[in-house]
């Protein structure tokens, strides 16, 4: 489904001449249905990755392909029809402060196209799913840490895309709000949608028993499947 | 297609709403921008109304000899009313200038009895021209002594309105120049702060705007709510300005027909309207909506 061939992204650096090297020459694939954890220390380049993939930077070398599409080719027209294809959770969340938790929802199904009835009808399943019922009608900055993450994860999930990219989706979260976002994205992936989750939270991977690909300065260390984070 | 649209128009609308502050504070710099391209423009009708109004008192006047006749006056008008800088040219018969005297000093017995003394009419026959510009009497003047009739010819009165006429002309091509250049820098300066504050209530939604990309929003689906909010801001700054035109025309009006009684503030308000109408709207839509597009612009990079 995911294709990462011998990627490498080096960002220049504006302090001194020496380049920063985000990724080294990076490969794996990420086949559909999967569970793939991203790991590695702060700064090992799991965020970068998960950009590339969304095509919101370019590889300095190497190809991404999300299916048979070469990411970096697409047109920047052509560049939401991608993303409408994927789910994303960001670490700070990223939801709209002017709209509330319904309307946060609602709005990538908008952008689908989706009718009205469609968007009445979907919209309190998920937040049902999320748990967020009682606060569809909140604002962002009403809600707690946890609760932002659940409402991130049903924004990400609601238009059914065929991957979710969670980055640090814990990030920010105390232990209990952490287990319960990762029965979250178990619980998607079971329903049959592809998950890649990027974390350094070290509990949390060895509890699941996933494939764990480990990162270490931009470099890939360990493929393994039901892998655990080991540094 | 028509659920998109309705989309946009709701966002644009809750956006606009929501943002109260900012979007008082963008409604009230466009319609100053608004008020001052309004002020101009009237301002400018204004002072044309006064140019035409001092130029139409500007003329010459050409006197021929004693014994010259009457047929030989009006052929030699008919040459002049050919030159393309002659707007008007009116013949003023000895008998005429002399009722026209009369009718003029008859309350000055001093005049009239000098008149009286002089014992016949002392006026010359004359015609009277007018041309298009005050700049243009110097080539008539030049036309005249060149002309064939030059030696009918007793004596032209520009020489002696010389000073008068390029006066005028001086002070009305100043105003005009004024007018223009000062225009040009007050409209460049207002647009530029109307497109700042538009772009500061865009940069407050930068983030929301990477966001809306990567979540797979269009272009135009991000684009389109920022420029409603721009439209509807537009609207209501014209609307406003609209009517402070209104209640200062309709205010000044009285007050103006003193110092210049062939103005009329109200009468330019309404003869006009919807040309005043669609300049503000042009200025407040055009400014709202293009200042919207440019400033989004470098947030739909993502």
């Amino acid at each position: 489904m995911l294709s990462i061939n011998n990627v490498t992204k080096i960002y220049p650096s504006h302090s001194d001449s020496i380049p920063i090297v985000a990724l080294d020459n990076v490969s794996f694939e990420i086949n559909k249905k999967e569970f793939v954890s991203i790991v590695g220390k702060s700064g090992a380049g799991k965020t970068t990755l998960l950009r590339l993939i969304l095509a919101e930077e370019k590889p300095t070398k190497g190809q991404i392909f999300f299916e048979d599409q070469d990411i970096q080719g697409i047109k920047k027209s052509q560049l939401p029809i991608l993303r409408r294809r994927i789910g994303t959770v960001f670490q700070d969340y990223k939801l709209f402060p002017s709209k509330t938790t319904y309307g946060n929802i609602a709005y990538i199904m908008e952008i689908m196209g989706a009718t009205d009835n469609e968007i009445t009808r979907d919209v309190p399943q998920v937040l049902e799913l999320v748990g967020l019922t009682a606060r569809a009608h909140n604002f962002p900055e009403e809600l707690s840490g946890g609760e932002r993450q659940r409402a991130a994860i049903a924004r990400a999930l609601i238009h059914r895309p065929e991957i979710i990219l969670a980055d640090e989706p814990t990030g920010n979260l105390d232990p209990y709000h952490s287990f319960d976002v990762i029965q979250l994205l178990t619980k998607i992936y079971k329903l049959g949608t592809t998950v890649v989750l990027a974390t350094h939270d070290k509990k949390l991977i060895n509890s699941l028993g996933k494939r764990v690909i480990t990162l270490d300065n931009g470099k890939k260390i360990k493929d393994e499947e039901r892998g655990r984070f080991i540094l | 297609m028509f659920t998109t649209l309705k989309r946009v128009i709701q966002a644009g609308w809750t956006a606009f709403y929501r943002n109260a502050g900012l979007t008082l504070a963008t409604i009230f710099i466009m319609a100053m921008v608004i008020f001052l391209i309004t002020m101009l423009f009237l301002f400018n009708s204004v002072s044309n109304i006064l140019i035409s109004n001092i130029q139409k008192k500007v003329d010459i006047s050409v006197y021929f000899k004693e014994d010259i006749l009457s047929e030989d006056i009006l052929t030699a008008k008919s040459e002049i009313a050919k030159i393309p800088e002659v707007k008007d040219i009116e013949y003023i018969p000895k008998e005429q200038a002399l009722e026209k005297f009369i009718e003029k000093h008859r309350d000055e017995p001093v005049l009239m009895e000098s008149l009286t003394e002089v014992g016949k009419n002392p006026f010359l026959a004359s015609l009277n021209i007018k041309a298009w510009q005050a700049s243009q009497y110097e080539q008539v003047t030049n036309f005249l002594e060149n002309s064939s009739f030059n030696n009918l010819i007793e004596k032209v009165d520009y020489y002696q309105r010389k000073s008068v006429i390029d006066k005028v002309f001086s002070i009305t091509s100043g105003i005009n120049k004024a007018g223009i250049f000062s225009g040009l820098v007050l409209g460049i300066i207002a647009v530029l702060i109307a497109f700042n504050t538009i772009r500061i209530a865009i940069y407050n939604s930068s983030a929301e705007i990477s966001t809306m990309r990567l979540v797979g929003a269009s272009n135009w689906f991000i684009r389109g709510p920022f420029l409603i909010q721009g439209i509807i801001a537009g609207f209501l700054a014209t609307l406003i300005v609209l009517l402070i035109t209104f209640g200062l025309c309709y205010g000044l009006d009285p007050r103006l027909s003193i110092i210049a009684p062939e103005i009329s503030s109200f009468g330019l308000f309404i003869s006009n309207f919807w040309t005043l109408v669609l300049i503000q709207l042009a200025a407040g839509i055009g400014l709202g909506s293009i200042s919207s597009l440019i400033a989004i612009r470098k947030y739909l990079k993502v």
